[in-house]
């Protein structure tokens, strides 16, 4: 199967060696959108649960080797104000009131897209989807353009800008080195006293979100935020209240972030197959009267 | 240089190969870099300038700065942002100088494609004008990367090719590429090496259309990229559809008005390094812009509406920021049409080189509203930068300028090489390169190829 970003890979490396356009824009446009892989694994973020303990956010601290944190975990004056991931965490609870419903919290962390906007945005290919569902990255290659921080629609890559020789991305890659590859859940999942979240196949989870609204329709609004949301993300999440109120984008785009470009980047190599002859051209048809080329020295001498 | 030249009028200025107006011996290098001033003559001249006092100024904080960013880190400069991780050197210095060094692919291609041969006084200072702000742009790039030293990664190491900024990448190496073979041979000139300047002549049609494609792809994909962040730009400046258009359209007006501005401050500042044909042809040649910069504005305004009435997006527009979104298109498009448009009409260059300024004022601000100003909209603040990225940006861009008044003093881009071209002539291909008044006192006879 070609997805699309192969295809717009395809159609820019056609468009650096100019070949063989026509043929690759037919097949990938006719493959249509990527679903995600068929075993990508994902998380089940029931919010209706969470009490807000941070055990999650101390968990991830261990996990990731991160530096310690400037409060301790069991702090709860975080969360007088809304946090997001920095250098140092890559994981956050927040905490929203909701006017005639309890307080909920939230864990922000990558929610690991199917088709992510940090992978397609970056020039240097630093980012994979893994099979396993997570979104990882390649500290060796990245330039520091932080493309991917302004593409990304959760805003959850973070620099650490305060190295001045080798300032990188931060973010979850979910547990995927030590925990994920090999089967297990991420150190956040496994350490919830709550069990707010659930680690499974992501086919398995979509099915047991809907089940969960379905069996209990007063509890839940009725939207598993993440199925269709840019295209499918691993992490996904059910919620008593609008989603807005606890941060998410409603109104998050449908389509993966790529697509926004594909116009663009479909126009390539149009332009490098067409504009050469179509402006030769109108500079024979706008010379046609005038001369020669070489004329214009000759005229330009004349005026001296 | 001008206070200079009131005071020594008989000063002689390196204005060809040789000295005494080409009868003495060739100009040495040296000799070339002083313009062919004594050092002290130089420096007298150097000191009476006001505006070397202000860059002394300005590099003496600002240096530092500099330095300061690649020992202490880009925290210490920037401050750091998570959310809007571009700032002033991106925002203003790539997306805001870009659009306007477009003059480059502009005034080659109206001079080389469409054979508007009038426009020649302004095309090399249009190129000029392009090499240097896409040079520059880098630079500004090089402050912002985490790593500048892999900026060749993107080439040579590791593809990315489904991203835009790969796009942007390869096409800003290759055109500043372009870029330096079309400016070379003023510098072909200047050293006094006539077989690069003859063979980059023969491939002018080929670079100018080299620069029309790859001016077309990268200003657009400066404009794509911005579509990777739907959510976070406000509406009014956000078309998935359109970004491009609005970008590479408003690029075209902002190309030509920097032309217009920066040959009228040269006319301005150092008329002395113009040659009649430059100083006669100006204002004309103004008009001409002007009328171009018009029709590039008023289609970057309809396209601008048509991209507010396609998704319907009228009702932002009671709200504060579509009063700012007002102001933007007022001022930098409205007015600066009006301005243009009724100098065009009445003859009136002051009025054409006040709309070309509007119209550079209004592509800036249109980048900084894109990429800082309305970025995060919703979180409701406007991020200001810190001054120690203040102090850079300004200080790059007196780099800039400083470089720019360098060449515009040495090379033949406002003036043509007085140097007779006999001594080129014999490694000229055609009798039709050598200058028909050259040709005449060298006893020929003019005879242009095809007539």
């Amino acid at each position: 199967m070609i997805d699309r970003r192969d295809f717009l890979k395809g159609c820019l490396a056609c468009s650096v060696t100019a070949a063989s356009v026509g043929v690759v824009g037919k097949n990938a446009f006719a493959a249509g959108s990527f679903e995600g892989y068929p075993d990508a694994m994902g998380v089940l973020v029931d919010l209706t649960r969470c009490v807000g303990c941070r055990s999650c956010e101390a968990a991830c601290n261990n996990e990731q080797k991160l530096p310690d944190p400037d409060l301790p975990f069991d702090d709860k004056s975080v969360f007088l104000e809304q946090r997001r991931t920095t250098p140092k965490a890559y994981t956050v609870v927040n905490k929203y009131e909701v006017a005639d419903k309890d307080t909920l919290f939230r864990k922000i962390q990558c929610n690991h897209c199917n088709e992510p906007a940090c992978l397609t945005s970056c020039f240097v290919n630093a980012y994979t989807k893994t099979k396993e569902g997570a979104v990882i990255y390649n500290s060796k290659v990245c330039v520091g353009c932080r493309n991917c921080m302004i593409a990304c629609p959760f805003n959850i890559p973070a620099y650490s800008y305060s190295s001045p020789t080798n300032p990188l991305i931060k973010k979850c890659i979910f547990c995927y080195d030590t925990r994920v590859k090999y089967g297990r859940p991420p150190a956040c999942v496994e350490i919830c006293p709550q069990q707010v979240m659930t680690f499974g196949r992501r086919s398995d989870l979509i099915e047991m979100g809907h089940e969960r609204i379905k069996n209990d329709p007063a509890k839940y609004v009725n939207k598993l935020y993440g199925e269709k949301e840019v295209g499918g993300t691993s992490w996904m999440y059910l919620s008593s209240v609008d989603l807005d109120k606890v941060g998410l984008d409603n109104h998050m785009q449908k389509e993966p972030i790529i697509s926004n470009v594909k116009d663009f980047l479909g126009m390539v190599p149009m332009v490098l197959s067409i504009w050469p002859a179509l402006f030769t051209g109108i500079h024979l048809l706008s010379t046609k009267n005038k001369g020669e080329h070489g004329d214009h020295d000759h005229k330009e001498g004349d005026q001296q | 240089m001008k206070q200079y030249l009131k005071r020594n009028p008989n000063t002689q200025i390196v204005n060809s190969l040789r000295t005494d107006n080409d009868r003495g011996h060739r100009w040495t290098l040296m000799e070339k870099l002083l313009m062919g001033l004594t050092p002290q003559q130089y420096l007298a001249q150097a000191v009476s300038n006001p505006l070397n006092w202000l860059f002394a100024i300005v590099f003496a904080v600002g240096i530092p700065v500099i330095i300061g960013r690649f020992i202490f880190g880009l925290e210490w400069a920037t401050g750091g942002p998570q959310s809007n991780a571009w700032g002033l050197f991106l925002g203003f210095g790539l997306f805001g100088m870009v659009p306007l060094s477009s003059s480059g692919f502009q005034m080659g291609s109206a001079v080389e494609v469409f054979g508007r041969h009038d426009m020649e006084p302004l095309e090399r200072l249009g190129i000029l004008n392009g090499i240097l702000g896409y040079f520059f742009a880098v630079v500004f790039l090089m402050v912002d990367l985490g790593q500048p030293w892999r900026l060749p990664y993107p080439m040579v190491v590791s593809w990315g090719p489904a991203s835009v900024l790969f796009l942007v990448a390869w096409h800003v190496a290759t055109y500043l590429s372009v870029q330096a073979a079309e400016m070379s041979t003023s510098f072909f000139e200047w050293m006094g090496w006539p077989a690069g300047r003859t063979v980059i002549k023969k491939m002018a049609l080929g670079l100018a259309v080299a620069g029309i494609i790859l001016s077309t792809l990268h200003q657009g994909a400066l404009g794509a990229l911005s579509s990777y962040a739907p959510g976070k730009i406000h509406p009014l400046w956000y078309s998935a559809s359109f970004q491009w258009l609005y970008f590479f359209v408003s690029s075209l007006p902002g190309g030509l008005c920097m032309v217009i501005v920066v040959s009228t401050i040269v006319i301005k500042t150092m008329a002395w390094r113009c040659d009649d044909n430059f100083k006669l042809n100006l204002d004309k040649l103004h008009i001409s812009l002007a009328k171009g910069a018009s029709m590039g504005l008023i289609t970057y305004f309809v396209i601008r509406m048509i991209g507010v009435a396609h998704d319907n997006k009228w009702a932002y527009l009671a709200t504060g920021w579509g009063v700012w979104w007002m102001f933007e298109i007022g001022f930098g498009v409205i007015l600066s049409l009006f301005l243009l448009t009724t100098g065009v009409r009445k003859n009136n260059i002051t009025l054409i080189r006040m709309g070309a300024w509007t119209t550079i004022l209004g592509v800036i601000l249109n980048r900084l509203n894109v990429y800082l100003i309305t970025f995060n909209w919703k979180h409701g603040e406007i991020e200001i930068p810190p001054l120690r990225e203040f102090m850079i940006t300004i200080t790059i861009y007196c780099i800039y300028i400083a470089t720019y008044r360098f060449i515009l003093y040495r090379w033949p881009v406002l003036f043509r090489w007085k140097t007779q071209y006999s001594e080129y002539a014999v490694l000229e291909a055609t009798p039709a390169a050598i200058p028909a008044d050259v040709a005449a006192v060298a006893g020929l006879e003019a005879c242009p190829v095809g007539k």
